[in-house]
């Protein structure tokens, strides 16, 4: 049998050291980023065991809501279907992903209570499994993007390149709000229903299925909305434009300010986590 | 080396998600043994409190001592599970935790997916875990089990494959609560062997169990916990006192 080297652990109520705690903890979640890969996959498998499409099915539920909706509201919206349904597609699937992943970080702690309770793991590994697992479901759901474009014969421009920072951006907010979320709704079981009913308004104040030209003479000041900020960033681009440069730094202050806040939150209650689920 | 060093250690599960306040006036009204109200006014039930030791090299230790004493919670706390609310704890080497067999598994993987799986937890690499996987089938005594599912095992064999992955991974402390009892005979004498070759090994067998014949032939020395408390600490022998008195 070999010998692991013999790591001292410490601990001293009289002097937690917490922020060395958080970044150990932090160091050693990606370091173990196989597990979080090898988790949100099998999250993925189990979910649709047995099934002969599989995960498959996400797809082709985004693409039945799509078809659906961009007939019906380039209708209410008295818009050429040729042009509304591409741009929803992009909106619909973009949001999807984002309003997913964060009813998902709601419960990134509390789904992982078997493991939090009984082995030392660092938390920053369930939060990973959050991102890795919405990642997936998103390449799932991205190409239809392609195939609606091709469908409309929209052929994407060199901006598009620009949509890879926008889902980066995106992923390091998930991955916030999976520790923040994740702590605060273990804590407070009141918070997953109110985040719920958060994102449900928020599809409708937010430009998703209307474009946000439609809002007139309040268009400069939409990137003060979060959602639409970070999604945009990723919207723009795949649509042939830029977003601007205040959309871009809407998107990063606010997934700047999660983090912050994440990071505040992680550091003094990361060794109550255990205590909450 | 390895090390578990406690001192002045204590433990407290806050009651959250219950009707604090009525709870507050039904146990407060009574004079409550191990319910009491921290700093922020909150109940909490005081799972250990002010534990002290010095487990060394080669120690074989039991936990003894009634349902509710603290036992699994130690373990959990030596784990690094919970985080002390107050004293300090030392632990040096790698612990191998068998607290609960479940943990950590997934039923809709074989064992020897889970074996990979177990490794992963533990920060090593696919390919490590494949490699410790051959190396946990040449003993784990599950023969082709091992290649299915485990939603197919009995309670048995899933203790098997739970000890066998604790075991392999070399650890300097082991921690074991008595569920793992649940081994049959030749189970028992092999888990035996192995746990006498780990100790040999000048490492650290931590047990929380009531079955006295177990402690008497496994272990060094015996801790009896009663209320979140050391009540003895020592020799088997004088803690438990004569064989034929239990």
């Amino acid at each position: 049998m070999l010998h692991a080297a013999s790591p001292a652990r410490e601990f001293d109520a009289a002097a937690p050291r917490r922020r060395e705690r958080a970044l150990e903890d932090l160091a050693g979640g990606f370091a173990r980023w196989r597990l979080a890969w090898a988790l949100a996959r099998s999250d993925i498998t189990h979910r649709y065991r047995g099934s002969v499409l599989g995960p498959f099915w996400l797809t082709i539920s985004t693409g039945v809501m799509l078809t659906a909706l961009g007939v019906l509201y380039a209708k209410l919206f008295r818009m050429d279907v040729t042009d509304y349904l591409p741009w929803l597609a992009v909106s619909l699937i973009i949001w999807n992903t984002l309003s997913q992943s964060v009813t998902d970080a709601s419960a990134s702690l509390t789904g992982a209570e078997g493991v939090i309770r009984q082995m030392p793991l660092p938390f920053t590994v369930h939060a990973l499994r959050v991102v890795f697992r919405n990642a997936v479901v998103a390449a799932h759901n991205l190409p239809l993007i392609g195939v609606v474009f091709a469908v409309f014969g929209v052929a994407p421009s060199w901006t598009a390149v620009l949509a890879l920072p926008g889902l980066v951006l995106l992923s390091v907010g998930v991955f916030a709000a999976s520790i923040f979320l994740g702590m605060v709704c273990a804590r407070f079981r009141d918070i997953p229903p109110i985040v719920g009913s958060v994102m449900q308004i928020a599809f409708f104040v937010s430009p998703v299925i209307w474009k946000p030209e439609m809002v007139g003479h309040w268009q400069p000041w939409l990137p003060i909305n979060p959602f639409f900020a970070v999604m945009e960033t990723v919207r723009a681009p795949l649509m042939g434009e830029t977003g601007g440069i205040v959309v871009w730094l809407m998107a990063v202050l606010w997934t700047g300010a999660l983090c912050g806040l994440a990071w505040v939150f992680f550091v003094r209650f990361r060794g109550r986590i255990a205590f909450w689920v | 080396m390895a090390l578990i060093e406690a001192a002045g250690l204590a433990i407290e599960f806050p009651l959250y998600h219950h009707n604090a306040r009525s709870l507050k006036q039904r146990l407060l009204a009574s004079s409550p043994l191990r319910l009491k109200q921290n700093e922020d006014n909150r109940i909490v039930v005081a799972a250990l409190r002010d534990l002290s030791f010095t487990i060394g090299d080669g120690e074989r230790v039991a936990l003894v001592g009634p349902n509710g004493a603290g036992k699994t919670t130690l373990l959990r706390t030596v784990a690094g599970v919970y985080e002390p609310v107050a004293g300090s704890l030392r632990i040096e080497g790698e612990i191998g935790s068998l607290i609960d067999p479940a943990a950590g598994m997934d039923p809709l993987l074989t064992g020897r997916e889970n074996v990979v799986l177990r490794s992963l937890y533990r920060g090593m690499t696919e390919a490590e875990g494949r490699a410790l996987a051959d190396e946990v089938a040449g003993f784990v005594g599950l023969a082709e089990f091992f290649d299915v599912p485990v939603r197919g095992y009995s309670a048995g064999m899933n203790v098997r494959l739970s000890f066998a992955m604790a075991t392999a991974m070399a650890p300097a402390i082991l921690l074991m609560d008595e569920w793992f009892l649940a081994g049959d005979a030749d189970f028992m004498k092999r888990a035996e062997q192995r746990l006498a070759r780990l100790v040999t090994d000048a490492e650290i067998l931590l047990i929380a169990t009531h079955d006295m014949g177990i402690v008497r032939k496994w272990c060094t020395r015996a801790i009896r916990l009663e209320g979140g408390r050391i009540i003895a600490d020592g020799p088997v022998a004088e803690v438990l006192g004569p064989e034929d008195a239990t």
